[in-house]
């Protein structure tokens, strides 16, 4: 009942689109446009869309088996926790990296301000 | 020897756009003391805060390449203290409220050792000499008892920057200080890892110059972030532990 190997037209457009997603997060971490460990939650959906697209009747079990009666809204509340997961990681990301910045903006100013004293002690030219 | 006398004292003055006032802050805190080392935080201000300050030849002055607020201006000066082995650090605000011939109570309870932290503040003796704005007061209520009910002590003050720490407690706060508006969850951060906080009346001054960083819209998302940051700070664990 859950293996139905007919393939419409919808499928096929679904399977083409997530494993060019799927490549595509691939090459952008290839080229290093994107690093390992922040590609990795955009991998794990892009196998769930590719997933979801070949197995037909995946979608429909899914969502019996949350007890959604409209199965389409299976797939917008996967849409829906895949994005917010990857907002929840930007924001871990940028908070590190406030982080690192505001301990090199208060280096750089204890540095710059031991230079300046090196350079009156030593009376030499800026 | 005299207790105090060998200890090497910075006063560290958090500074953005305060031309009209850095120069007189700087010689108040030098004829109140010569052998307090005063450190001025630029905070990357617009003005020429940092030229005034650099030309008075009194203090050290650093500028940041760019603007972190008043909490990573002064724990630069934390990192500073520790840098180059100060035994005691007092923040003194650039704009002018704050009065030098007050420093010495701050400083006392910290050479005896009665406390880590002690906090300047308007409201613990007389209550009706500072004017403030109804938004201020308000925040400043909320905080008294928000701290008063998590660390179990009664603290009037919370939104104070006129504090003098000992070595342990600005050691403390050089790797772990708030951003943005720090004063009342540092009281939370302190407490929580066990620091003494002691609190002595100080006068403050009406500012002279210059317009408070917090007003109108920025008061209530400045209440709020800070509410959240105080209970965050209330249910982490230790960070460290103390005898």
């Amino acid at each position: 009942m859950f293996l139905n190997f007919t393939i419409n037209r919808v499928q096929i457009i679904a399977i083409v689109g997530s494993l060019f997603f799927f490549f595509f997060i691939l090459q952008l971490v290839r080229k290093r446009r994107i690093k390992e460990e922040y590609s990795l939650l955009w991998i794990f959906f892009s196998i769930i869309f590719i997933l979801i697209s070949v197995w037909k009747d995946g979608l429909e079990f899914i969502a019996r088996f949350m007890g959604i009666a409209y199965s389409p809204m299976a797939f917008v509340l996967i849409i829906i926790m895949a994005v917010i997961l990857i907002l929840v990681q930007f924001s871990m990301v940028i908070s590190k990296l406030t982080e690192k910045n505001k301990n090199l903006i208060q280096e750089v100013g204890i540095l710059k301000q031991e230079i300046d004293e090196l350079i009156k002690k030593n009376n030499l030219q800026k | 020897m005299v207790l105090g006398v060998s200890m090497k004292i910075l006063i560290i003055v958090p500074a953005y756009n305060e031309s009209e006032n850095i120069v007189n802050v700087i010689s108040s805190l030098k004829n109140q003391n010569n052998l307090w080392d005063v450190l001025i935080i630029n905070d990357y201000s617009k003005d020429n805060t940092s030229e005034l300050a650099k030309s008075t030849n009194n203090a050290y002055v650093i500028d940041l390449p760019a603007n972190l607020g008043i909490g990573g201006g002064v724990q630069t000066g934390f990192k500073f203290a520790k840098k180059y082995n100060y035994d005691i650090c007092l923040q003194f605000d650039g704009d002018g409220q704050h009065i030098a011939s007050e420093i010495p109570k701050l400083l006392n309870p910290i050479i005896n050792n009665s406390a880590d932290v002690v906090i300047g503040s308007r409201f613990c003796e007389k209550r009706d000499n500072f004017k403030s704005t109804f938004a201020r007061r308000i925040g400043i209520k909320i905080f008294e008892i928000l701290n008063s009910i998590l660390i179990g002590q009664k603290i009037t003050d919370n939104t104070s920057g006129f504090r003098a720490y000992n070595k342990a407690a600005f050691h403390f706060l050089s790797e772990f200080y708030p951003s943005d508006y720090p004063e009342p969850e540092a009281v939370i951060l302190l407490g929580k890892n066990g620091f003494r906080i002691s609190e002595v009346f100080t006068k403050m001054q009406e500012r002279q110059g210059g317009k408070s960083s917090i007003f109108g819209l920025k008061s209530i998302y400045y209440i709020i972030k800070v509410i959240f940051a105080i209970f965050m700070t209330a249910i982490r664990r230790k960070i460290i532990k103390r005898k």
